[in-house]
């Protein structure tokens, strides 16, 4: 039988995750429990959030280098006015929602690109950041601290998230029509706009949901470390960014797997703490990430040129 | 003709005008298709068969006229298109590749909304590809990149005539049967002839004029942004059709110089494509190479660049230089002096050392200014400084100062004004005469009646060769349109 191209997309992400898994339980027998693998994959959650967002936004062919200042700022909002008068907060957050779509108007129809606008709006939202927060502090609302330790039955909250993250943003991105239609924007925006279809509509929409799932990146990192800083998600950008490529997904073309991001996410959370498994020195540990980084792809490369040749005979 | 009259219009576009700044794609073209007929709309390159359908299809407004659709005037637009039932399938393939065929469905068919509507849009396709491809093994959840170009091409086609709640009532075909094989094309016409029975109107755009003669109720030809015939299919034959669209032979003052073939050519290119004919060319000749846009043209002059230069090392003798077609996309380099634009080809000849001789790049500049005369006060200006006609000499001169004893050129000479092509033409001929080589792409046929020899290209293939007094419009039109060989 012939795999189908989403198919490959999709086992190397699964598969470097199994190995980097079957490596740490190997390593640290302990982990292989409850606790063990809530302390794993806690931080995933808000890290799959965020690449969810940035998938968002490679669909229709853009990269946002603000991520990571973004996620930063709706945690600062998140420890401070959403936790003190929570309607002044949820206001803030729907207008940073807004300035997301606003962002995605203003890169279409003026042609501006996407990279220029994102890093110029990541110092506006830093700015922000720090002007509420200039030192660490804040509080987690109580919500979502609760969300976010709770224990429910048999598997760990971690594990339960990334599913539920999964699952909403597939039935979102794959197969819903909204969907098909950001899509179809990042595969030929031309032939969406002859169909009689608003590409600018289009990618407003994909824009403010990248920034939803921003705010919910934020709201869920604040709710694990309780309180926050204006440089806490600064990593998020490229981390995001990796995260979609480890998935499967693409810079150009609109070939995105929400899926594979999720997994993308835990398999960069989880080469951390391989590495720290391997008593690799920290100073060592972000050049060995890179290497994980490189190995994957090349892998993906591989996998992609067996998969040209094949069709070409 | 009286019963064609009275059906109803579905579409109508009268006194059209259409021009991309100096150049008039559309003068004044009338087309009108009503319900029931199959319209055919022949014609060579530029004369504006593409410009009047995006102006039907509403992608593009018109300067002067008016478009109706059926009957009543006032909206344009590509929704106001789609609205009246305007569907077009595009000579390139305009499918989402990263989409399934269902998924592509939902794009192209807006009215397919609601719960459920991946089945509905599954059996809507599946469904309307047995109607006109039966037995054509397509699975219709497989990503459209994973399907072969035929396969893209019928399911495109396949979704335009598709019916979701109301029926398609024109269906524009531009090339449609340009990667299907003979059988599914065959498949295709016979489907196109029950729509047309059951009332809807196709219009065909196609350089198989067997096709178009044995489908069309009516055919109309288009030159120069004109409509110059518009008959009953009937009244045309091959020949007929070819001869309508050629212009009246001019004459033009050019004298051909007769070149001994004995020697051994410079350059040669095995035939390919399942054609019987491969390139040569020798020594001091122009050749040219002509057909229709894009059938292959290009790729051999970068196939040919490629055999010859390394893709990896610079030679400092180049043995061929390339003249670019689109000077900004791949010809200027726009923020450099116009000194700097001609010397990038030799710069090897001009360095000692790895360094280059500004005395040495000065003094080449300034022969090549008095020599194909660049209006211009300084060399040192901006490329962007000088008109496009002077930009295209800039790059002529870059690729005639190297030592390179051929010169490939891709339609360089497009929105360049008349006196500056003939100063270009005689500087062609003036190294050919010195013995140069040009191979030279171009889709105006009096550039192509400069040439020695011809080639003319048909599904990237060559079609035909034409040697001197052989090369006149008639011939070269004849070998472009596949069945038109008879003429």
């Amino acid at each position: 039988m012939r795999l189908s191209s989403g198919t490959i997309r999709m086992i190397i992400p699964a598969a470097s995750l199994a190995v980097l898994l079957v490596a740490v339980f190997y390593m640290q027998p302990r982990a292989m429990s409850y606790t063990g693998l809530n302390l794993l994959f806690n931080l995933a959650v808000p890290i799959a959030l965020a690449t969810i967002a940035q998938m968002l936004i490679m669909a229709v062919n853009d990269l946002d280098l603000s991520m990571g200042t973004f996620v930063s700022f709706t945690a600062c909002v998140t420890a401070t006015f959403l936790q003190s008068s929570p309607a002044l907060g949820v206001l803030i957050l729907l207008g940073a929602v807004a300035a997301y779509a606003l962002m995605g108007i203003v890169i279409y129809v003026r042609q501006l690109p996407s990279i220029v606008v994102t890093l110029g709006m990541s110092f506006v939202w830093g700015g922000l950041a720090v002007l509420m927060l200039p030192s660490p502090g804040g509080e987690a609302p109580g919500w979502a601290r609760w969300l976010m330790t709770s224990k429910p039955p048999y598997v760990p909250m971690a594990i339960v998230a990334s599913i539920v993250i999964a699952v909403l943003t597939h039935l979102l991105v794959m197969r819903s029509s909204f969907g098909v239609l950001i899509r179809g924007v990042g595969g030929n925006a031309r032939s969406v706009e002859r169909a009689g279809w608003s590409v600018v509509g289009v990618r407003a929409a994909a824009y403010g949901l990248a920034g939803f799932f921003g705010v919910l990146s934020g709201i869920a990192l604040v709710g694990l470390t309780t309180a926050a800083d204006a440089n806490i998600a600064l990593r998020y950008t490229l981390l995001s960014i990796a995260g979609v490529i480890l998935g499967g997904g693409e810079f150009v073309g609109g070939r995105i797997s929400p899926i594979g991001a999720v997994i993308g996410a835990l398999t960069l959370t989880l080469a951390g703490s391989f590495l720290s498994f391997m008593r690799i020195s920290p100073d060592w540990q972000i050049g060995a990430q890179g290497a994980i980084l490189i190995v994957v792809l090349a892998l993906r490369l591989l996998l992609n040129r067996l998969e040209k040749r094949e069709n070409n005979r | 003709m009286n019963e064609a009259v009275m059906r109803e219009e579905v579409v109508a576009a009268r006194g059209i005008k259409v021009a991309f700044g100096a150049v008039k794609a559309l003068d004044g073209a009338d087309l009108v298709l009503r319900a029931g007929e199959c319209v055919g709309l022949v014609g060579h390159n530029g004369a504006g068969k593409s410009t009047i359908v995006n102006v039907i299809n509403g992608g593009l407004s018109p300067q002067e006229g008016t478009v109706s659709y059926g009957g009543a005037a006032g909206y344009h637009g590509i929704a106001a298109a789609r609205a009246s039932g305007v569907r077009c399938v595009f000579q390139e393939l305009s499918l989402c590749p990263n989409l399934t065929v269902t998924e592509n469905v939902r794009v192209m068919h807006g009215d397919l909304k609601g719960f459920g509507w991946r089945r509905r849009g599954l059996s809507l396709v599946s469904g309307q590809l047995d109607e006109i491809f039966p037995g054509h093994r397509i699975d219709c959840d497989s990503t459209v990149e994973d399907l072969s170009i035929a396969e893209r091409q019928m399911v495109e086609i396949a979704i335009s005539f598709a019916a979701c709640t109301e029926r398609p009532r024109l269906v524009i075909l531009d090339e449609p049967t340009s990667s299907l094989d003979a059988g599914l094309a065959a498949q295709l016409m016979t489907y196109v002839r029950r729509f047309v029975a059951a009332g809807g109107s196709v219009l065909l755009i196609s350089h198989i004029l067997g096709e178009i003669l044995s489908t069309c109720d009516r055919i109309v030809v288009m030159k120069d942004g004109k409509v110059v015939a518009d008959r009953p299919a009937t009244d045309f034959d091959t020949r007929r059709l070819v001869e309508t669209m050629g212009s009246v032979v001019r004459e033009h003052g050019f004298q051909r110089t007769a070149k001994e073939k004995a020697r051994e050519p410079i350059l040669s290119m095995e035939a390919r494509h399942g054609s019987q004919l491969g390139l040569q060319a020798f020594s001091g000749e122009i050749i040219g190479l002509a057909g229709l846009g894009g059938h292959g043209q290009t790729e051999a002059l970068l196939d040919l660049y490629l055999s010859a230069n390394s893709n990896w090392w610079p030679a400092r003798e180049p043995k061929m230089a390339f003249v670019a077609g689109d000077r900004a996309l791949n010809g200027t380099f726009s923020l450099w002096s116009i000194r700097r634009n001609l010397s990038i080809s030799s710069l090897k000849a001009l360095s000692s050392r790895s360094m280059v001789d500004p005395a040495l790049e000065d003094g080449l500049s300034d022969t090549w200014k008095k020599r194909i005369e660049i209006r211009t006060p300084d060399m040192h200006n901006p490329i962007l400084s000088l008109s496009g006609g002077n930009q295209q000499k800039v790059l002529f001169a870059r690729a005639l100062a190297t030592t390179a004893r051929i010169v490939l050129m891709d339609d360089p000479m497009r929105g360049v004004d008349v006196g500056t092509k003939q100063e270009v033409y005689e500087i062609l001929r003036a190294e050919a005469a010195a013995g140069r080589t040009f191979i030279w792409y171009s889709t105006e046929m009096d550039e192509i009646r400069l040439c020695d020899r011809v080639y003319v290209f048909r599904d990237g293939a060559i079609a035909a060769e034409l040697v001197g007094d052989q090369i006149t419009e008639a011939n070269v039109l004849a070998a472009s349109f596949a069945g038109g060989e008879a003429a």
